[in-house]
């Protein structure tokens, strides 16, 4: 076995130092009816070689050589490959928790960088060093919101992205949490007079996404003005960090509960992924996972240190914040070199490019079908209303090697034939204008011939 | 400082935030030009467009690259030499693992890509279920959780669930006292009352007690086999039996899974429902404390309680989700859960089989044995009763001499090596929990023994040079009471 740094004679000599005849003696104290006498029915051990092949098969089955015109959460952004070279290094790589301070000072350094970007990007004053993803995040900002209110109810956009809005609902079910959903108008945006009826004196916080699920970008003043008059915190959860390079950050909530992923994170069909909680700088002691502190040591220098454990399970148990323990610190260091590679004028470039992109591709769809929520301003994802089904659409696309948008019917049906388009940097011209091409075609054959049902993609 | 076999001083390069570096103009950055129109982000955005991005750094790429590699030196770390944090498993991270994970179209996979052209995924989801289920003697799975933690969740959300669907939610959860503080914090986020379980005199669950404490009113027992001591829980099957008689389901807290694989599974000693840590037994990098993944598994009864979609095979053969699951507890997570651990964990699998994983949980029980022959008699073994992969000291016999446990840990640093894990499990005070793993060399071992050693030998001679320990960082002990008195928890500028 190559992983492991004994011969038959370091075992037997071991074996002997402890008074055993072999180390299976060792696992006496198992009642011998539960151990485990064959062997496991496991693929039998592979070269390395083999390992290499079956999933580079495995990668092969996986969508190679299609243009991808989705987002919903997940964004194809580049990755600068410092990214890699500088994660794959055995000491951010092979280390735990920074618990022994002395010697994890790398890991908690940048860490400290990572709090700082986030607080400077979001316009809060603490971020903690991550969560699980975006909708644990988001969760996560609902139950501080609680515990900072003595409220026990939330307001729920219904344009917050519905997969977070289900993790939301699995993670209320038993805090005696009830949840309230709030529709979105003709421009995309949240309901105000619909959230002004929802709001209660037990509402403890209104949660909305911006850019919301379709790409539209919230008026965030607004929101947080209606939600405070009612004494209740505004969480704004943010899907699509890249938004923030040109995006007015949303000073005015009260938690940010992000999602980092595309801040140099593979899209890894879904994860490791990078949720982020930040607050205003009052609301530390509610706040859930763990935050990197500045401090000095014996010599009076300069060193950083996991703080504010009180908050915490290994600390408080059944009375901490969250149960939250292991995080996504690796990936948070992918987005902290992602942050510092563009910076305070990349950032801002980068998210134009996506946004002119998007741009683009609205004006040419928009010849083709109908293009929703045009009344308010969008970043780089756009819903868009066909004659034909969303998925039969899709499915044409996919013989032509393009993926179409999300089909939105499984989430909201009310909306018809919508599908949720995604442009990033890496959507070529090109691709927008092949599948331009192609939309035009089948909506003309859709005009003139009953709808063909067509095997659904998903 | 002494001189140690293992441990010598080497330069260590001081090292700036990266902001204190960054000036205008600088850049790390080039986007290729862009072939669609230029817009007006003012136009387009009004009052929402954004015109600075504050303090963020400008560097190049070489200062990056320096910053960083600089940071990573300050690190320890298992690629350098032995981390024996005890439940924590720092095993080998084996490189082949971050090669597959980063093949482009599993890297690059977008999560909601059509299931017709994601069968590559799917297959990697369906072979690792398949092998969990195996490797644990249950019957059905989700991969979604996030981490250890969040299976627990998922775990109890289930345990709830199915109380649920036979008519009584039940309130409230037994807990070992020896069991690790998510355990007790994940109960109350289920909304379940946590009852506490006092261990006997060799380390174990009080099975009379159990008796004594188990009723209707309990929905199930979160127990970690092996325990946080290292101790196989010798009647499990009595709490097993004891549990469901009175209609109570048994939660395994698979944090030690590492002394069972292979060797025994706990769907054949009574195991209702339990999680596995991906970055733990399975060889997934912690990364400095993420992304780990945890895999919750469950007997047939609990299946239809599973987070939703799973993992099916359709009529056509073909792979898919299935998201119609009526009695579902919900979803955990976005997606599919951490699916790059996936693919890490299941060439971790391919690259042992089933000889290697067995030889696997041996070599890890073998060392812990080892260890604990070898440290005998220099510090205090509160519990006799045999040790599975990990062993558990006190600081008992330093403590006369004003040395604790976190002490000795810091003076193992200036050995070389990581220290052990301090002051858990509560049950022993002053706790030197450690867990070697398999990935220890005799030599490595050895070492770390003969460090210890030294210590127990310093702290009766030269206290002073142990608690004024670590002499060989770059730090030396941080002053955490001013962090958590006057936070400082972003840079900000002069």
């Amino acid at each position: 076995m190559r992983y492991l740094p004994k011969s038959p004679a370091d075992r037997e000599a071991m074996c002997k130092a402890i008074g055993v005849k072999s180390s299976d003696d060792l696992f006496a104290p198992i009642p011998a009816e539960f151990r485990l006498a064959r062997d496991l029915k496991v693929p039998r051990q592979m070269a390395e070689v083999e390992i290499m092949d079956w999933f580079q098969q495995r990668s092969r089955e996986n969508g190679e050589g299609y243009t991808v015109f989705l987002g919903a959460g997940a964004y194809h952004h580049y990755r600068p490959v410092v990214i890699d070279a500088l994660v794959s290094r055995g000491e951010f790589l092979t280390s735990y928790t920074p618990y022994q301070a002395e010697i994890s000072q790398g890991t908690l350094q940048a860490i400290f960088e990572f709090q700082t970007m986030i607080c400077e990007l979001t316009g809060m004053d603490v971020a903690n060093a991550s969560m699980y993803d975006g909708s644990t995040a988001a969760a996560e900002a609902i139950m501080m919101a609680v515990r900072l209110t003595g409220r026990n109810r939330a307001v729920l956009a219904r344009s917050v992205h519905p997969e977070y809005r289900e993790v939301i609902g699995t993670y209320a079910t038993h805090q005696g949490l009830p949840l309230t959903n709030v529709g979105f108008g003709e421009n995309g945006r949240v309901d105000m007079a619909a959230l002004e009826k929802a709001i209660t004196p037990d509402t403890a916080c209104v949660l909305i996404q911006s850019p919301n699920f379709f790409g539209t970008i919230e008026d965030v003043a607004a929101l947080a003005d209606l939600a405070h008059r009612h004494g209740a915190l505004l969480v704004v959860s943010i899907a699509e960090a890249i938004s923030l390079g040109i995006v007015n950050p949303p000073r005015e909530a009260d938690i940010v509960a992000m999602e980092a992923q595309s801040f140099g994170v593979p899209l890894g069909f879904g994860g490791p992924y990078c949720g982020v909680l930040a607050t205003r700088e009052k609301n530390i002691r509610q706040m859930p996972g763990r935050l990197a502190g500045q401090t000095v040591d014996r010599k009076g220098k300069r060193g950083f240190v996991l703080t504010l454990a009180t908050r915490e399970q290994h600390i408080r148990r059944e009375k901490a914040t969250s149960n939250i323990c292991t995080n996504q610190a690796l990936v948070a260091l992918m987005a902290t070199i992602f942050m510092t590679v563009y910076g305070r004028v990349g950032l801002r470039e980068l998210a134009k490019q996506n946004l002119a992109k998007a741009a683009y591709a609205v004006g040419h769809f928009g010849k083709e079908a109908k293009v929703l929520f045009s009344g308010a301003p969008r970043f780089h994802e756009f819903v868009m209303q066909t004659q034909e089904d969303a998925s039969v659409i899709n499915s044409r696309l996919l013989g032509h090697r393009i993926v179409g948008g999300l089909p939105l019917k499984r989430f909201y049906p009310e909306l018809g034939n919508a599908s949720l388009w995604c442009c990033t940097e890496m959507t070529p011209r090109s691709a927008v204008d092949t599948a331009c091409g192609l939309l035009s075609e089948f909506e003309e054959t859709a005009k003139t011939s009953e709808p063909r049902m067509q095997e659904a993609t998903r | 400082m002494t001189m140690t076999r293992k441990a010598t001083r080497h330069v260590n390069q001081n090292e700036g935030l990266i902001f204190e570096k960054s000036s205008p103009g600088k850049s790390a950055w080039r986007l290729p030009p862009l072939d669609v129109p230029e817009v007006d982000a003012e136009k387009l955005l009004g009052a929402a467009v954004r015109k600075d991005l504050g303090q963020m750094p400008e560097v190049s790429e070489i200062e990056i690259i320096r910053h960083f590699t600089r940071l990573s030196t300050w690190n320890y770390a298992i690629d350098l030499g032995m981390y024996p944090l005890g439940s924590c498993t720092m095993k080998y991270n084996p490189r082949v693992n971050e090669v597959v994970v980063r093949m482009d179209r599993l890297a690059n996979a977008h999560p909601y890509q059509p299931e017709k052209i994601s069968q590559g995924a799917l297959q990697i989801l369906k072979t690792l279920s398949d092998c969990l289920l195996e490797i644990t003697g249950m019957d059905a799975i989700t991969l979604q959780p996030a981490a250890g933690a969040q299976g627990e969740m998922t775990g109890l959300l289930m345990v709830r669930a199915y109380h649920q669907a036979q008519g009584n939610a039940r309130k409230k959860v037994l807990i070992p006292d020896s069991a690790h503080g998510t355990n007790p914090a994940t109960a109350a986020m289920v909304g379940y009352a946590v009852e506490n379980l006092k261990s006997n005199d060799r380390g174990m669950v009080d099975v009379a007690a159990l008796a004594a404490q188990m009723n209707e009113d309990v929905a199930a027992l979160m127990l970690t086999n092996p325990n946080t001591l290292g101790v196989f829980e010798q009647e499990i099957h009595k709490i097993a039996d004891l549990m469901h008689a009175k209609g109570g389901l048994l939660y395994m807290d698979g944090a030690n899974m590492n002394a069972l694989v292979g060797k025994a599974r706990p769907g054949d000693f009574g195991v209702d429902v339990m999680h596995l840590n991906l970055h733990k037994t399975f060889s997934t990098p912690h990364g400095g404390g993420g992304p780990g993944s945890g895999p919750v598994a469950v007997k047939k009864g609990l299946e239809p309680f599973l987070p939703a979609p799973v993992v099916i095979t359709k009529a056509d053969g073909t792979l898919g989700f299935e998201y119609n699951r009526p009695q579902t507890v919900g979803r955990v997570r976005a997606f599919y859960g951490n699916f790059g651990m996936f693919v890490r964990a299941l060439a971790y699998i391919f690259a042992n089989g089933p000889d290697g994983l067995r030889q696997t949980t041996e070599d890890a029980v073998l060392n812990a044995n080892y260890i604990r022959k070898g440290l005998e008699g220099a510090f205090d073994l509160p519990y006799q009763t045999p040790s599975m992969h990990e062993v558990v000291f006190s600081d008992k016999l330093q403590l006369k001499n004003g040395i604790r446990t976190m002490d000795l840990a810091k003076r193992l640093i200036d050995y070389g090596f990581h220290p052990y894990t301090t002051a858990f499990p509560l049950i022993v005070p002053g706790a030197l929990m450690i867990e070697p793993t398999e990935s220890e060399s005799k030599e490595e071992l050895d070492l770390f023994i003969e460090a210890m050693r030294a210590i127990a030998k310093e702290a009766e001679e030269e206290p002073q040079k142990v608690l004024d320990a670590p002499h060989s960082t770059r730090v030396a002990r941080l002053d955490e009471t001013l962090a958590a008195r006057k936070p400082v928890l972003r840079w900000k500028p002069q």
